[in-house]
């Protein structure tokens, strides 16, 4: 039953557009005075997994964040298939950084999945049977199915994240930002990260995740942006990471840099 | 001596004493608090005094101030350790575990001091919550030539000889301990890995907090200590960039507070035309208060009001050396003149290219006749400094950065304005 | 200034029992039962809503809150007084507490959006400034002429003894409503206190749920001022609620018990103050809140002090076991199956590892007790189920070693190798490979 209801929610295709699911022009955000984007311009191929790769402090986060509005753009515009963000709310999805949250807030794995259906259950209306069936169905699709009823504290790290990513499939939506979905977590939800966001590409979605790790970048992704406070280079994985490109982007770096060219021949030589 | 003069010297002038002495103690401190984010920790420890002092009161008997101010230090104390305790142990948020643990204590105050009137005695809770500075008289003898003895010293209020106690106490603890103060608050884990226990200048900071509230709070009452702690820090913090500056000017706005708060409670209402004086507890209290809101929209460097003048002084700066540059390449593809409507489609609408032309005419830089705007001399001197500061930012993000050349211009037209001459040329500008 | 309000009451006479009876079963006349019912649902209403004013970290916000309220109060009655309406009327005070509640909460937020002031130093600044404002009216009003200051003081300490049934009937109102509103709004409520972020990126107007919550905690502190005082009316909020948080992890479960504890509190302190009215009711519901809270944080199940200080010494136990049993196997591997160890050899291998000799001789007692160790001849061995555990320790040890040193640039910071079992953290293939890699170094030797 289950199963049946978790395919469902990946058969009906978002209606295609001309239109990228995302495109950003001239995006500038600054904290205080100092810039942390510089005038990004960048166009997200539609149906694609795309990776923000940078060093710690390009802003890639900030990136995301000024996208969903969550932090003010000094200029620039974000549009989403064409249309202004407060149109298309509900095609969006979000996983934030674990960090983000208190994980001792008194919740369990399914009421944090149940929350990615609120919008639409709407104003003061208690989450009904139906909703909380979906919500389990995308837990069982994460493989978290019999953590259901535990409390979020007492999940592992890398299960907190897959219950985020959960909570993202039970929006249901057709663009999906996540902000470092692989950080510290261990191998098995490593997998069930990467299954689940194949299946979101078959299914036509795209997806925009921070990543911090160029290695695994190259095999997960599709599409890479490189990022350092602007756009240094955007592009199918196998034309935006070389070795010049990474030059530019992590600049003088040498401990970084020799971890990268390291990446660029592993990736060359395989 | 005449009535008004023994009127000052016997009534307003402890109080004022006593008022600016608090002030400037708990100002001292509350710097430390303020920069640790512990401010609320003072308002915790203020209101957790109330049971020890009543069972000091109950115990001894007496209101011997030493008495009450040991046993006021002594539930301060236990205050700030059940809280310690609530926030680790309990796993509770630190904002809930100083509200349960100070609303407890507090609460435990209120039915001892029931108690306490139970059995007759008089201590009053008023007192203790806004203090009543007004109640520090002095009553010195009233001719001159008998003022200066000894035996007018012996005269003045114990609580003043208090409040000079905890003045020098703290100004001590600040003076000598203020590298360690500075660094344990600055970087705990720095300051304890250099043998600077952390948690122990936590602690010491802590029964300094407890010993000058309860020192101040006849003078001011234990709620309106907050108020002297955090309002002349706070302020200063907005006023100075180093801690040490930081520190004097608090002590200098904590003696502004007090005086101008009891001078306004006392004689403003006169002033008003009523005849009664209001509480000069509580105006303290407002005066530091109001300092803090004044100073956030004032100050001169961190003020909101500064802070929007600088960022309308830049973007008058840009849009003029828009203009000018504009003007400039016109003047190298041979139009010496452009017509303002021309002007408008590049600076973005009428409206700017008016105030742009406005703004450039005021400081002669472009002149206007009928036909349209060309530059003076100086404004062509001024629009060339421009282009070249763009065109070096330009080359620098190409060679240096990896920008892509179509970008790149668009990128040095927003740099070029904020870039000093300094900056430019390390960038390579040579 | 003002006569504390305990010195006006007559001394208490000790309640009969049929006194105690009537009152706690609510016969105790018609003005007492209304002040009952009216404290003990303010009791529940502030139980629920302090559990968002807590999650969302807004406990002191609303002590802020509850103190700035003073000038309101003030204001109102002085205004009153000079419009000529009744100016002891209980709305109209409350009203202008309500305001001036609401404009301190405003204050916080604009003076915390300067970077250079925290948000703690803004309250604090704030809670104190109102009050003294609070006071410098109070003084006022008692310089004027026209009729005495109307026992205001009471909205300081709070007062139940004094309370008509109108002025219950008002409180139960606010808080009724403030009840009905918050659990209406649960949902939305604990969205937005768990994560901020997702709920603006979902499109819920996260602004005005704060707001709403806001007032929800403006209405509950202002119902409670009169039975609790300003001073105290925070604790009704914030104890009920973090008492409730040591005994459940589940939001219903927990909006539940604190609405229980907060009504109970309320219930007790009202009771008490109805039997001796000596005892002020604010002080004795903030109490009894208090008790229940240091009784919550000793003995709740899983939250609780002393089930945290068992886990520990379980967890230190085990520890101890798997080392004991890991030296053991060591040896046994060295000298071969079932070989019989010296207590002294072993204690004095322990003693490498930082043991003193007493800790291992009572250690060996413990295991041999639970049959992980056999006594031989001349010493100890190692039982089956005990070698069993000391060679998946020894395994689970080298393996973490290995990993460490293979894989030191990615090795994760948190792992505990002591806990963690190799295979729940690392990758199949990754243990296979550490395995292949102990191996060859063993063959190699």
């Amino acid at each position: 039953m289950s199963d049946v209801r978790g395919a469902s929610l990946l058969s009906a295709h978002p209606e295609h557009s001309a239109e990228s699911p995302l495109s950003i022009h001239a995006m500038t955000v600054a904290y205080r005075r100092r810039p942390v984007l510089w005038d990004v311009d960048y166009d997200a191929p539609a149906g694609a997994l795309v990776a923000i790769v940078g060093p710690n402090g390009a802003g890639k986060s900030t990136l995301i964040k000024a996208c969903l509005g969550l932090v003010a753009m000094a200029s620039g515009r974000v549009a989403f298939w064409g249309r202004p963000l407060r149109e298309v709310r509900g095609r969006i999805g979000y996983v934030p950084q674990r960090e983000s949250v208190d994980w001792e807030f008194p919740v369990s794995a399914l009421d944090v999945v149940c929350m990615g259906r609120y919008r639409k259950i709407g104003w003061f209306r208690p989450v009904s049977r139906a909703h909380k069936e979906v919500a389990r169905a995308c837990l069982a699709r994460v493989g978290m199915e019999e953590y259901a009823s535990r409390q979020i504290s007492q999940l592992s790290g890398g299960q907190q994240q897959r219950v985020f990513l959960a909570r993202a499939l039970a929006q249901e939506a057709d663009l999906y930002f996540m902000d470092e979905p692989f950080a510290g977590v261990d191998a098995a939800t490593e997998r069930a990260i990467i299954e689940v966001l194949r299946e979101l590409r078959s299914a036509g979605r795209t997806v925009i995740c921070v990543h911090h790790d160029l290695a695994t970048a190259r095999e997960y992704f599709d599409h890479v942006m490189l990022l350092n406070m602007r756009v240094v280079a955007a592009g199918p994985v196998e034309e935006v990471l070389t070795a010049e490109n990474l030059r530019k982007t992590y600049g003088g770096r040498l401990t970084l840099l020799s971890e990268v060219s390291e990446a660029v021949a592993r990736g060359e030589g395989g | 001596m005449s009535p008004e003069v023994y009127r000052l010297v016997a009534i307003d002038l402890p109080a004022m004493l006593g008022g600016l002495m608090a002030a400037v103690t708990c100002a001292l401190l509350g710097n430390f608090l303020v920069l640790r984010r512990q401010a609320l920790m003072g308002d915790a420890i203020s209101h957790s005094v109330l049971p020890g002092l009543v069972v000091a009161f109950l115990v001894a008997q007496t209101r011997e101030p030493l008495v009450m101010l040991l046993g006021a230090a002594g539930s301060g104390m236990i205050a700030v350790l059940l809280i310690e305790m609530v926030r680790r142990v309990g796993r509770v948020d630190p904002g809930a575990s100083m509200g349960v643990v100070f609303s407890v204590l507090f609460a435990l105050g209120v039915l001892l001091l029931e108690k306490a009137a139970v059995r007759h005695v008089d201590l009053d809770a008023d007192c203790v919550l806004y203090g009543q500075p007004e109640y520090m008289t002095w009553l010195p003898p009233a001719q001159w030539d008998a003022f200066f003895s000894a035996s007018t010293l012996r005269l003045v209020p114990r609580q003043l000889w208090i409040l000079a106690g905890a003045l020098v106490l703290c100004s001590g603890f600040v003076v000598l301990l203020f590298k360690e103060l500075r660094i344990a608050s600055f970087d705990p884990q720095l300051a304890t890995a250099q043998g600077i226990s952390a948690r122990l200048m936590h602690y010491l900071l802590m029964v300094v907090v407890a010993l000058a509230t309860v020192a101040a709070f006849e003078a001011v009452g234990s709620i309106l200590v907050i108020a002297m702690m955090i309002g002349p820090a706070v302020s200063a913090r907005l006023l100075t960039d180093r801690l040490v500056s930081q520190v004097l000017v608090s002590v200098l706005l904590a003696g502004v507070g007090a005086i101008g708060g009891y001078w306004l409670a006392a004689l403003g209402p006169q002033v008003l035309g009523f005849s009664h004086s209001v509480s000069s507890a509580g105006m303290i209290a407002v005066v530091c208060t109001l300092m803090v809101g004044v100073l956030v929209l004032l100050a001169p460097r961190h003020g909101v009001l500064s802070h929007r003048l600088r960022q309308r002084r830049l973007a008058r700066r840009v849009l003029v050396e828009d203009l000018l540059t504009t003007l400039l390449r016109a003047q190298q593809a041979g139009d010496a003149q452009v017509a303002p409507d021309r002007l408008a489609s590049v600076l973005g609408g009428a409206r700017r290219s008016e105030r742009a032309i406005e703004l450039a005419m005021r400081d002669g830089l472009v002149q206007q006749d009928t036909t349209g705007v060309r530059l003076t001399e100086r404004g062509e001197e001024v629009a060339s400094r421009v282009l070249e500061t763009h065109r070096a930012l330009q080359r620098y993000l190409v060679e240096e950065v990896g920008v892509r050349e179509s970008h790149a211009h668009e990128t040095a037209e927003r740099l070029e304005h904020v870039v000093d001459e300094d900056v430019l040329r390390r960038s390579g500008g040579e | 200034m003002h006569a504390p309000p305990s010195l006006a009451r007559t001394v208490d006479e000790i309640p009969t029992w049929q006194e105690v009876v009537e009152t706690l079963l609510l016969r105790g006349g018609y003005n007492t039962t209304w002040v009952m019912i009216g404290t003990t649902l303010l009791g529940i209403a502030a139980g629920i809503i302090g559990v968002f004013a807590l999650l969302r970290k807004r406990a002191l916000v609303a002590d802020a809150l509850s103190h700035a309220t003073l000038p309101g109060i003030a204001l109102a009655f002085i205004v009153g007084t000079m419009l000529g309406v009744q100016s002891k009327s209980l709305p109209v005070l409350l009203l202008g507490a309500a305001l001036s509640g609401v404009l301190g909460v405003v204050a916080i937020q604009a003076l915390h959006r300067h970077p250079r002031v925290r948000e703690d130093s803004a309250i604090a600044i704030v809670l104190s400034g109102f009050f003294g404002a609070g006071i410098v009216l109070l003084s006022v009003v008692q310089s004027m002429r026209s009729g005495s200051q109307g026992g205001l003081a009471r909205f300081i300490y709070g007062q139940t003894a004094a309370m008509r049934h109108e002025d219950a009937i008002v409180m139960s109102v606010i808080a009724g409503l403030a009840l009905v509103a918050s659990l209406g709004l649960l949902k939305e409520f604990a969205l937005v206190a768990f994560n901020e972020g997702f709920a603006r990126v979902t499109g819920w107007p996260v602004t005005l749920i704060d707001i709403v919550m806001m007032g929800l905690i403006v209405l509950g502190v202002v119902a409670g001022l009169q039975a609790v005082g300003l001073i105290l009316v925070v604790a009704m909020l914030i104890i009920p609620a973090a008492s409730a948080r040591f005994w459940t992890d589940r939001l219903r479960l927990l909006v539940l018990i604190s609405a229980v504890i907060g009504g109970l509190c309320g219930y007790a302190g009202s009771a008490t103050s109805a039997l001796l009215p000596r005892k002020p009711a604010g002080s004795v519901i903030v109490l009894c809140g208090g008790a229940l809270f240091f009784l919550s944080m000793l003995v709740a199940p899983r939250r609780g002090v002393l089930a945290s200080i068992m886990r520990r010494i379980a967890l230190r136990f085990r520890i101890a076991r798997d080392h004991l049993l890991e030296q053991l196997h060591d040896l046994e591997q060295r000298d071969g199956r079932g070989t019989v160890i010296a207590c002294r050899a072993l204690a004095d291998a322990m003693r490498e590892r930082g043991w003193m000799g007493l800790q291992t001789r009572v250690f060996l007692g413990l295991l041999r007790l639970r049959g992980l160790i056999e006594r031989r001849n001349g010493g100890v061995g190692l039982s089956e189920r005990g070698r069993a555990i000391g060679a998946r320790v020894a395994r689970n040890h080298a393996l973490w070693e290995r990993y460490l040193i293979e894989y030191a640039d990615i090795a994760p910071s948190h792992v505990d190798w002591t806990v963690d079992r190799v295979e729940h953290v690392l990758r199949d293939d990754v243990v296979r490979e550490l395995e292949r890699a102990i191996a060859r170094t063993e063959a190699a030797r």
